[in-house]
């Protein structure tokens, strides 16, 4: 059985400055990661492998070269390989074009494919649209905002506990489907130094748009349906009034007579 | 256009019976499509031999222009007992309204439902000109495959210029899956929307959690696609005079089309919490909270309030309330009247979630916490010892 887990590497979003005077993104010192929700992602799967024999699974990420950290990172927690999908023909995706990429490569990569897992969103673009995007592209059935990854026992069929806006469901397909994760009750094992070591030498992979079979002008920037004109800070915030150094019976008091005064205490 | 594969076609006649357009027929031992296909692609993901695929080009500037109209996909609460929109339907109509205005077109609310009994005056009244109302047994409840097949259907033959979907999580379930379907681009979350110069909808959205806005637009492909968080823009003004013509759209679903079954159903309720996107008071609950066991006091006083407990992605994984009550950019966005901030440090991905809360009160422990930048009132000092005390205020002032 073959999983498939996209995975994207994002800068530290806390971390992101504004420079004041061009409005652009201060890009330097800012840490990559693994974007969250992808880890989560893997997770599932690793939690599939242990349950299930004869699972393996395929990492993949579309990013600049240095993505590769990401994917050896995925290696150390228990992926079986990694595949890069990079060239300069892809940058400036939009969500359709990377997930348009993301699906060709995963068709030539792993054509023989299972489940494939994503997380729900990235924490960059929060855009979560890749992955059903994907779905369609392939065709496959979606499963979105999963905590809970399982199998049939046949193993022909995903049940996933997804998380709905009053609460939870639980969701069947037939695989081959897709699925976007959220955070589980799946505990993570810290990589050890032997699985650091181990992560280095398991396969890593190369795709480059040569690779697929999708026109130049269909990539990238070119490809893509959406364009940014502008980019600028968001809107100033109000400041209201700070209060400090009081005593508890004290604050209550002022955070009393404040909510009487606007009424919310009638 | 459509091409059919013949070699891999086994003439199983699912595509025959999907099509919401009759626009399939078998000719001497050949499938063949007719004039009447809109290319809406609901055949490509029933087929299960990838026989059918769609060929799309870009089109010229006086393609675009036949596009015209903004539509409205209007969400139904189907917790009511009579299905009726939800309220960030009736936020979309508003703005939707002003865009319709803009470019002189009308304005179309689609409904999707199994229901005889469902609203269909509502989205008149806050602006809508039409409903289409697409009604099958099989829309009883939200199902990708089944929505995305209807709504491509009716965007297809109707050809609006733009397409406006709550981001709620069936709205972030549905919009990708028709926009890759009818390759379109979709843009998520925006907290502006405007028709410019050239007629075009420059969609603006928060980006990297919030740090920067980005004006986006869609200059090669119609319609125009976008999701709009609840609560970001107003509900409009109620003209209860103002009517919409409903139109029935034939619907062709089959069963072999949805290929998710729910098997299971375990929803929250509990007592004096209502959805924290349609909140009138929430206390947020922080790291500083320090342990589960400290969120009861804090539900008192939302409870004392007439509000309820809502919290941030640190104690939503920590499993100390669900998720269902978590604000943020992983969250829900909410807009309630008062916004109590307790224990919060106010990452820009929460403040993403509850900074266009009407008044804002923030306590913490660290003067140089974000969320100060955002309160009416902010306090320094522990929330924990503070709010609990405030509780007992409110409650002597009941007794009085």
């Amino acid at each position: 059985m073959k999983i498939v887990v996209c995975i994207k590497q994002v800068p530290e979003v806390t971390n992101v400055q504004v420079d004041p005077e061009t409005g652009t993104l201060i890009r330097e010192g800012v840490k990559s990661i693994l974007n969250p929700f992808c880890e989560y992602a893997l997770d599932h799967a690793v939690r599939l492998e242990q349950e299930f024999d004869d699972v393996s699974i395929s990492v993949i990420s579309m990013g600049p070269p240095q993505a590769k950290d990401a994917l050896l990172r995925c290696l150390e927690l228990g992926a079986d390989e990694g595949i890069l999908v990079t060239d300069r023909k892809f940058a400036g995706a939009d969500s359709w074009v990377t997930a348009l990429t993301l699906a060709e490569a995963i068709r030539l990569t792993v054509p023989d494919y299972d489940l494939i897992l994503v997380g729900k969103q990235a924490i960059d673009g929060d855009t979560a649209q890749v992955g059903p995007e994907i779905a369609e592209i392939l065709s496959l059935p979606q499963i979105t905002y999963g905590i809970e990854v399982g199998l049939s026992s046949t193993r022909k069929q995903v049940r996933v506990k997804q998380e709905v806006e009053r609460g939870y469901e639980v969701v069947e397909a037939s695989l081959p489907a897709l699925v976007t994760c959220s955070k589980g009750e799946v505990v993570r094992r810290a990589p050890s130094f032997l699985d650091v070591l181990n992560a280095r030498k398991k396969p890593m992979r190369s795709v480059s748009a040569d690779d697929l079979r999708i026109p130049a002008e269909e990539l990238g920037l070119k490809g893509s349906f959406t364009q940014v004109v502008k980019v600028f800070p968001p809107p100033g915030k109000k400041c209201g009034r700070l209060l400090q150094n009081l005593e508890t019976d004290q604050a209550a008091a002022e955070i009393f007579n404040f909510l009487k005064e606007k009424r919310f205490i009638e | 256009m459509l091409i059919i594969d013949h070699e891999r076609c086994t003439l199983c006649k699912l595509c025959i019976r999907s099509c919401p357009f009759g626009a399939f027929f078998v000719e001497e031992n050949l499938l063949q499509v007719n004039e009447s296909c809109t290319l809406c692609g609901t055949c490509t993901n029933v087929c299960r031999f990838n026989a059918l695929h769609i060929e799309r080009k870009l089109a010229s500037s006086e393609e675009l222009a036949k596009y015209k109209g903004v539509m409205v996909w209007i969400e139904l609460d189907d917790a009511a007992d009579l299905p009726k929109p939800k309220k960030v339907s009736l936020e979309l109509l508003g703005k939707g309204h002003q865009l319709a205005n803009d470019l002189g077109e009308e304005l179309i609310a689609v409904v999707l439902t199994d229901s005889e009994a469902v609203d269909l005056q509502t989205p008149g009244h806050y602006g809508a000109d039409r409903v289409i109302l697409c009604r099958h047994d099989l829309l009883k409840t939200y199902s990708t495959d089944g929505f995305t097949s209807v709504l491509c259907a009716v965007i297809s033959s109707n050809k609006p210029a733009v397409v406006l979907y709550g981001a709620t999580p069936h709205g972030r379930d549905l919009a990708p899956r028709v926009a890759a379907r009818l390759k379109l681009g979709l843009t998520a979350d925006c907290t502006g929307l405007e028709i410019d110069e050239k007629r075009q909808l420059v969609q603006t959205r928060p980006a990297f959690g919030g740090n920067i806005m980005a004006s986006i637009i869609t200059p090669y492909n119609r319609p125009q696609t976008s999701t709009v968080r609840p609560n970001v823009f107003p509900i409009p003004a109620l003209d209860d005079k103002h009517q919409a013509v409903v139109e029935n759209f034939t619907v062709t679903l089959t069963k072999a089309a949805i290929r998710t079954r729910v098997v299971e159903k375990n929803y929250i309720e509990e007592g004096c919490e209502e959805s924290i996107e349609n909140a009138r008071v929430l206390v947020a609950a922080g790291r500083g909270c320090q342990k589960a066991s400290n969120l009861e006091l804090l539900r008192t006083l939302a409870c004392q309030l007439g509000g309820g407990l809502a919290g941030s992605r640190a104690i939503v994984e920590q499993g100390w309330i669900p998720h269902t009550q978590q604000v943020g950019q992983s969250g829900t966005t909410v807009g309630p009247e008062l916004y109590i901030a307790a224990g919060i440090s106010g990452a820009i991905q929460h403040q993403v979630g509850m900074s266009s809360s009407k008044t804002i009160i923030a306590v913490n422990k660290d003067p140089e916490a974000a969320i100060f930048k955002l309160a009416d009132l902010g306090v320094v000092g522990d929330a924990q010892e503070i709010l609990p005390k405030l509780s007992k205020l409110i409650e002597q002032d009941v007794q009085k």
